[in-house]
């Protein structure tokens, strides 16, 4: 008997003190958590006007066991869905893990709301169908769709890395790419929860503990961005029908003024239920709107370069203001040339800016790649290279977007790898002097070097969000990086530049009565047409927008990338375009530079 | 009459029936928390069950008091008369009792149904108190055995028939009391060590030795090993036999280390269950050998027990086979062979999580959430110790089952001080019904013992199984109160 009666208290020790497992069994039997959604931060650009905001949804909730005398057939059609695909809808909810006959559960989700009118008005003849609120997201412009980003449903990946607090259920929705990705955690909010008991069977009998435990939702925080809408708006319009980007930013602050990548699409295209078909269709768009080109697309960056290679030959003493360097119609060393165009012979710096000379860097970048004082040539170049990292070329800038790419800069080693230790000449690599050969750019990173020349030798991390409702800015973006190019090289590439606007290649697209500061390139393209790029800050001495921008396939940097560039500025610093320029602004907006594709995309 | 109610008052043993007032009212608290609903709460509702047990409890009260003031002696000598009167209430139930949930076990009588089951409980204590005290009664004796089995027996059977397969099973608790009553302890020895081989053989009946051969199982070898170790302990223990006995021993297991050591060696595959007929028939074979050397028969015997295990191990699969299967199911699962949360195991899973979710103190009389929710099926009745063990915790539980064992202890107690051998087999039966009761039903909804479906005396609902219990405990009291007035 005492036996008995031992063996059982050990069993109730062991079931109810040492083992806690049941508590949560318990909890989970008993407790129906509903979760209260919260409203999503709403996106402003840099003047607040709004960008992203929240419109309600609606999600069908079915409760299986409720439904009555329900009449599918009426149903469908207020849904404007076929039998068929009522019955697959069904099917797929009752196979979803934790189903339960007895609760509601999504039938449908993301109903617009006026799907949602039309059935509301009906709904009482519908037993066991309720609506439960959402938000999608809405947008006011229909620009800026990559930068912005997009929501959907939390893939595994998320799911598994959400280990710390646990925020996401499969089946919720996160910001994908872009801001919406990168400023999650503010753009979210607080999840609240209503508790309710649920008895065996699953049917709720009622709020635990009288509501006194739910937790109410937090609204998500409002983000202003940097971007200004209307020269965003603008860029796009300059950009339509040409594939490339543009890359704005206000060089005081590393603030990205706008961001252009073409072709675009509407960000509306990714929200709510039809956001998978028309996700798909750009995906398989031979034209790749999907890749966020100022971020992504690595392109050689041509002449725009050269204006590095002043800078570093400058600070390695290697030249001097007054150094000039013979040309040619080019670089001749025996058989080995690089071709230039034509202008007077020799050139000093500001010069060779100005005329964008091949041969003055070529023979600079030699003279430094084979001076005494490196030693060998794997020391000047590695020297070279940490120059062109702090010009924040090489890696990633870090600025607040998820995709952006790092580009390439090469070291020693990699051209050791390529000839083979010790085997390699300055001459080899020469064309790394003029922006070709190895050296790729993002379009980002040529408007930050543009914002470093525009600042005299510093730059802040390029960054798309200006302000946090109640938070501080990452110190990343606050922080300020000084290059390690002294200020004063910086003032003959920055003359050069002038004449560049004044005389030289840009001269068709200046400004009146701005000073700006620009350098054309063209970035060699093995598979067709040379990518025409432009880089420039105005007004010279107050810089308020250093700009870059590629327009793919289209010839000389002068021709569409230089106009583009300066008609934005033009309509950054002034707001409008002058007279004299709207042939120009007519020409740019409707020119079609899209690469004739197999198909008659183009025409 | 006035000289008798005053003994009453002073004899009776005011400590059980303080016991049992409150067992019976922390009962009615447990079923007032178990049928409790979170949505309409009324105190006082006679349509509720808490409400109805109320009319239950005060009934049992009344009766109570008339067993007490009735007189001692017509228990003795009507004994047999109940018992017949008894009998022929659970013929009658079998024939015309509506089927409820399968079983045919409860008399309607308009508004009120009985269960006549936890009536013949009594009935058959008396009965065999009274045959078991009557004179030149001798235990040894077959017929007299015979006789007290089939006592037994037939109300068990009766409600075997009635589908009442757990009510029944109670009847087997009486043994313990033959045992008290100088029954040898050998039997109770078998008893027990063919419920071992029983579970052994089910537990391990269908995994194979072998994964070459799959028509042997592990059940069989096992049952074999542990009556060929047993069977050395009884040679030791009856015989005194210290030599032979570990003779016994080291050869059994030299045989089976060489068996082992072939199979490993030389990959040779063979039925293990072979080794162990070969290993129990030569054991025998040197048992009979030494029992003619010594002209001591008894070392025969010993030689056939192991050879019964086996048999019996056979027997227990070919039972095990023939019971229904839900009763195979839950054996099964309490046996940890099966584990099915949603329906076999529902009811266990489902108890012990709301047991153990209760912690230390428990979540506080009504806020047990699981038994609220009707998660644990039966909470009112055979499941309502997980209303303790939800809403008070480890301290209520042993609180609830200190109660029982004190109970218990002094039903024990108090039938060892009686003089009369009536009322002390009486008393042992019921102390023995008690134990059962306890012992099963706490251990079913604690996953310790199968599901069977019989109360929690004093703790289940049921104005049956409430007045049942009253009686076969009352009745005691009172033969204790006049235990110095006769000498039966």
């Amino acid at each position: 008997m005492i036996v008995v009666v031992v063996i059982y208290i050990i069993r109730l020790f062991n079931l109810q003190i040492l083992d806690d497992s049941y508590t949560d069994k318990a909890d989970s039997n008993a407790f129906l958590k509903e979760i209260d959604f919260p409203a999503r931060g709403v996106i402003k650009d840099r003047n607040g006007k709004i960008l992203v905001f929240n419109k309600p949804a609606y999600d069908i909730m079915m409760v299986t066991r409720e439904m009555k005398n329900f009449d599918t057939l009426m149903f469908c059609k207020l849904l404007n869905i076929s039998h068929i695909d009522f019955i697959q809808r069904t099917k797929e909810m009752k196979r979803r893990r934790g189903y339960n006959p007895y609760t509601p559960q999504p039938f449908m989700t993301q109903l617009s709301s006026e799907d949602y009118g039309i059935l509301q008005e009906q709904l009482f003849r519908f037993q066991g169908i309720s609506l439960q609120n959402r938000t999608l997201r809405d947008y006011n412009y229909h620009n800026a769709a990559l930068l912005l980003g997009s929501i959907g449903e939390v893939g595994k990946e998320t799911l598994k890395a959400d280990t710390i607090d646990h925020f996401y259920i499969p089946g919720d929705y996160a910001g994908q790419n872009g801001i919406e990705q990168t400023y999650e955690k503010y753009l979210r909010g607080e999840k609240g929860v209503r508790i309710f008991l649920r008895d065996a069977h699953g049917r709720v009998k009622g709020r635990y503990e009288n509501g006194d435990l739910d937790v109410e939702s937090k609204p998500g925080k409002d983000l202003t961005l940097s971007i200004d809408i209307d020269l965003q708006v603008y860029g796009e319009q300059l950009m339509n029908n040409k594939v490339g980007s543009i890359a704005a930013i206000d060089p005081s602050t590393g603030e990205i003024l706008a961001l252009v990548s073409s072709p675009t699409y509407d960000p509306s295209l990714l929200v709510g239920r039809k956001r998978s078909v028309n996700y798909m269709q750009l995906k398989n768009d031979p034209l790749l709107p999907l890749f966020d080109r100022p971020m992504m697309a690595c392109y050689p960056p041509g002449s725009t370069f050269k204006t590095a290679n002043a800078l570093i030959l400058q600070e390695e003493k290697i030249i001097t203001p007054a150094t000039a360097y013979p040309c040619q119609s080019g670089y001749h060393v025996g058989s080995f040339t690089v071709g230039c165009h034509a202008h007077s012979s020799p050139l000093n710096l500001v010069q060779s800016v100005q005329h964008s000379c091949n041969a003055y860097y070529c023979a600079g970048f030699r003279a430094m790649m084979d001076h005494p004082k490196y030693k060998n040539i794997s020391n000047a170049f590695e020297t070279w290279k940490q120059h062109v990292v702090s010009l924040g070329f090489g890696y990633k800038l870090g600025a607040d977007v998820p995709n952006e790419k790092r580009g390439f800069i090469p070291n020693a080693k990699y051209y050791d790898k390529w000839y083979g230790e010790g085997r390699w000449k300055s001459l080899m690599i020469v064309s790394n002097s003029i922006g070709q050969g190895e050296i790729q750019a993002t379009p980002l990173q040529l408007a930050n070097l543009a914002s470093i020349i525009a600042n005299r030798g510093y730059y802040y991390v390029p960054h798309l969000v200006k302000h946090i409702d109640g938070f501080q800015l990452d110190s990343t973006y606050t922080n300020k990086r000084v290059t390690s190019i002294e200020s004063q090289y910086f003032t003959p590439v920055v003359d050069g530049m002038e004449l560049v606007m004044r005389s030289g290649t840009g001269y068709a697209s200046r400004i009146d009565s701005i000073v700006v500061c620009g350098k054309t390139g063209t970035a060699q393209n093995p598979h067709g047409e040379d990518h025409s790029i432009f880089m420039a800050f105005a007004p010279k001495d107050d810089p308020k927008i250093a700009i870059c921008v590629v327009v793919e396939n289209s010839g000389f940097g002068a021709t569409w990338a230089a106009p583009i560039a300066t008609l934005m500025m033009e309509k950054y610093l002034k707001g409008y375009i002058p007279k004299r320029r709207k042939w120009m602004e007519e020409r740019m907006l409707n020119a079609n530079l899209l690469p004739k594709l197999n198909g008659n995309k183009t025409d | 009459m006035a000289t008798r109610q005053i003994s009453i008052v002073k004899n009776i043993d005011w400590f059980t029936v303080v016991l049992y007032v409150l067992l019976v009212t922390a009962g009615w608290f447990c079923i007032y928390g178990a049928v409790y609903n979170f949505e309409d709460a009324s105190f006082w509702d006679f349509s509720y069950r808490y409400g109805k047990q109320l009319v239950w409890i005060g009934c049992s009260f009344v009766i109570a008091m008339m067993l007490s003031l009735l007189d001692s002696r017509i228990y003795n000598m009507f004994a047999y008369a109940i018992y017949v009167a008894m009998l022929l209430l659970l013929l009658l139930t079998i024939f015309v009792a509506p089927e409820i949930k399968g079983s045919r076990s409860w008399l309607v009588l308009g508004p009120v149904s009985l269960q006549p089951a936890e009536f013949a409980k009594t009935a058959t204590c008396l009965a065999l108190a009274k045959f078991m005290s009557s004179y030149g009664f001798k235990i040894g004796r077959f017929s007299d055995m015979f006789k007290v089995v089939m006592l037994i027996l037939i109300p068990m059977v009766m409600i075997i028939f009635q589908n009442e397969t757990g009510s029944a099973l109670v009847y087997a608790s009486l043994f313990l009391v033959l045992y008290r009553q100088g029954m040898p302890g050998l039997v109770l020895f078998l008893g027990f060590f063919s419920a071992v081989v029983f579970i052994i053989s089910i537990r391990f009946g269908e995994v194979p030795i072998l994964e070459t051969i799959l028509d042997e199982s592990y059940g069989l070898f096992l049952v074999m090993l542990i009556s060929l170790v047993t069977q050395a302990i009884l040679l030791l223990v009856y015989q005194k036999d210290r030599r032979n006995s570990m003779f016994l021993c080291l050869g059994n297991i030299l045989i089976f280390l060489i068996a082992y050591l072939v199979h490993k060696l030389f990959h040779l595959d063979f039925k293990f269950t072979y080794v162990g007929y070969f290993v129990m028939l030569s054991s025998f074979l040197f048992l009979l050998v030494i029992a003619i050397q010594n002209r001591k028969w008894s070392y025969i015997f010993v030689g056939l027990f192991s050879i019964g295990s086996v048999l019996f191990s056979n027997v227990s699969d070919m039972a095990f086979d023939k019971l229904k299967p839900h009763q195979q199911t839950r054996i099964r699962v309490t046996l940890g062979m099966e584990n099915d949360p949603q329906k076999a195991g529902y009811n266990v899973n489902q108890s012990e999580i709301a047991i153990g979710s209760g912690g230390f103190s428990g979540k506080g009389f009504l806020n047990g959430t699981q038994t609220k929710l009707k998660y644990v099926p039966e909470q009112d009745t055979d499941f309502i110790f997980c209303t303790v063990g939800e809403e008070h915790g480890f301290i209520g539980s042993f609180f609830v089952l200190a109660m029982f064992l004190t109970l218990m202890l002094r039903l024990v107690y108090l039938a060892e001080r009686q003089r009369s051998l009536f009322s002390r087999i009486y008393g042992y039966c019921v102390a023995s019904i008690f134990l059962f009761h306890v012992m099963v039903n706490i251990g079913m909804v604690t996953g310790l013992t199968p599901v069977i479906g019989i109360p929690l005396p004093f703790f289940s609902y049921g104005g049956s199984s409430l007045w049942g219990f009253t009686i076969l405990l009352f009745i005691f009291l009172r033969l204790d109160a006049s235990r110095t007035e006769y000498f039966g």
